[in-house]
């Protein structure tokens, strides 16, 4: 079976709006994704070696924040729900498949290693900018939160600063 | 009023309501081709604009439906989570994470989005990002003088700048609107072709065109609060509203011998509440009013709520809010504190003839004197009524 076309992307971005606007409204928070990794970080290393979760302040502070299992938290339940939704969404559109996704000009290799680099310093960068693409820059817009929209112009213009450097990995 | 958890939404079903968002969150991204590395990063290079469009449209529908949903006072903004900002982790984190978008082709929500579908190198770019959380967290004792320089607190882009709220909103639009046409005219001239989907048609021209006048004439009528405030300037309507009036001697009663019939509202600025104040009372502002936090407090029970000022006048403004917010069971201390002091606490029997009744009346006077006196020096030894205020929602990543 073929693959269906894409949503027309201003559609889906109103729709994507009403989502976090109901986000909003239901919850007082927004949307987000990395918060949900950080989540699972702490929760691994607290459990390998809470000597280690005790000495460090990251830690700490995130521990004194949040109570309970770092797991039983708000973006942990919401990433679930969206691979579930994605999930369904490449099902209907016949877009499940396994597959490595590179430009023919490099190597698989090139894009395994491109990926776990970039991976980690947006994992880093999330950290140190409170948030990402989702949390600061995209919730951050919809309060107006002078953070949130500093971080979205940080990210977006970072990118295109070093586009031009890494342009053989996409073109 | 909103936001609705945790009063009418408990904690533990917001998880339920959690993983019901991150479906349609996940469907409306794989959707729109968020699955897909070579798409998300197109914008950089000129032949895909798909992120731009959707993260723009989505941002500025989002934002003018909370700016809308504030100006009728259905959303408490002064609740929901604003991320805080620290200007340099957001500027050098936000760079970081650009770079890590361009290396990796992808960001956090997305990479989930796509390792969903099958994408191996989605799942390598989340390996790749716990990794750098883990990294992070272990080197956060260098990092914390960065982390935390330069905290300008909960402030909001329109603050900063310096302009309204609704002006601020109206750019964006534009700037958003700007933003399409400039890189569709790009992504044509990059690709060689005309992408016959973004053309704008007639239906997309006419939905915009209704949402715009939709939205200029709710910014016509003005905030609900603002209206209030200033209707409560004019001593007139003070009268039309629904409350009653307490006498100095009902309260003087009241303080005595059924202390748990009422709650006291006290207007004042905090210096003054602070030098002098009735027992069982609350220091609140008028903007309080307006608040969550206020409609669970006057809803409890049923308690009188009393408001009190230095004069009744003052009062009254409280009260009129409050009941115009439709709030029941509001009364207002009749002439003020000024009277409450005159009749009670200082009250003095006038050398003349008295009326029987007036001898029993002063007699009870004399007596509340001694014991509101008592009273308000027993309360000053224990800890003042605050007006509960709800903490900001813990949100952001």
């Amino acid at each position: 079976m073929e693959k269906s076309k894409y949503m027309n992307p201003y559609l889906a971005g109103f729709f994507l709006g009403l989502l976090l606007l109901l986000t909003i409204y239901i919850t007082g928070r927004g949307l987000g994704a990395s918060g949900a990794f950080k989540s699972m970080v702490v929760y691994a290393v607290n459990t390998l070696s809470p000597e280690h979760t005790a000495a460090k302040p990251y830690y700490i502070e995130y521990l004194s924040e949040h109570e309970g299992n770092p797991l039983k938290n708000w973006l942990i339940f919401e990433l679930i729900g969206v691979v579930i939704g994605a999930f369904i969404s490449g099902l209907i559109s016949n877009r499940l498949e396994f597959k490595l996704e590179f430009p023919e000009k490099i190597t698989k290799r090139v894009r395994i290693i491109s990926a776990l680099i970039g991976g980690a310093l947006f994992g880093f960068g999330a950290q140190l900018g409170r948030g990402c693409t989702s949390g600061a820059a995209l919730s951050g817009m919809a309060v107006m939160s002078a953070g949130g929209i500093i971080t979205m112009l940080a990210i977006f213009g970072g990118a295109y600063m070093f586009a031009y450097f890494f342009r053989k990995l996409w073109i | 009023m909103a936001p609705l958890v945790p009063d009418i939404i408990s904690n533990e079903f917001n998880f339920i309501i959690a993983i019901l968002i991150g479906i349609a969150f996940g469907y409306i991204l794989e959707q729109a081709g968020f699955s897909s590395s070579k798409k998300l990063v197109g914008l950089f290079y000129g032949y895909d604009f798909t992120v731009l469009r959707v993260f723009f449209t989505a941002g500025i529908t989002a934002m003018f439906g909370v700016v809308v949903l504030g100006h009728f006072g259905l959303l408490d903004i002064s609740i929901i989570y604003i991320n805080p900002t620290y200007l340099w982790s957001a500027i050098v984190g936000g760079v970081i994470m650009g770079l890590g978008f361009v290396i990796g082709g992808f960001c956090p929500g997305t990479s989930v989005c796509a390792a969903a579908i099958g994408k191996i190198d989605a799942m390598i770019f989340i390996v790749g990002s716990i990794i750098g959380v883990f990294v992070f967290s272990e080197l956060y004792p260098i990092l914390e003088g960065l982390y935390k320089s330069e905290y300008w607190g909960n402030v909001r882009i329109f603050e900063v700048i310096g302009i309204s709220q609704g002006l601020f909103s109206f750019l964006m639009i534009l700037m958003a609107v700007f933003a399409f046409v400039v890189t569709t005219i790009i992504e044509k001239k990059v690709n060689k072709k005309d992408n016959p989907d973004l053309k704008p048609t007639g239906r997309y021209v006419t939905f915009a065109a209704i949402t715009i006048i939709i939205g200029l004439f709710s910014f016509a009528l003005p905030e609900r609060q603002k209206v209030l405030i200033e209707k409560s300037n004019n001593p007139d309507l003070l009268a039309t509203a629904d409350y009653k009036i307490m006498t100095a001697d009902e309260l003087a009663y009241r303080l005595m011998y059924d202390m748990n019939s009422f709650r006291i509202y006290d207007l004042r600025s905090k210096e003054l509440f602070n030098q002098f104040s009735l027992p069982n009372s609350m220091n609140i502002s008028l903007d309080y009013i307006f608040s969550k936090d206020a409609s669970k407090l006057f809803t409890e029970s049923y308690k009188m709520q009393i408001f009190v000022d230095e004069t009744e006048e003052g009062a009254r403004r409280g009260a009129f809010l409050a009941a115009e917010m439709g709030y029941e069971n509001i009364y207002v201390l009749k002439g003020g504190l000024n009277e409450f002091r005159s009749e009670i606490l200082e009250f003095k029997k006038p050398n003349r003839e008295l009326t029987l009744i007036e001898k029993d009346n002063y007699r009870f006077r004399e007596i509340a004197q001694k014991e509101i006196k008592i009273l308000i020096e027993k309360a000053k030894t224990q800890q003042k009524l605050e007006a509960p205020k709800t903490k900001r929602v813990l949100g952001g990543c």
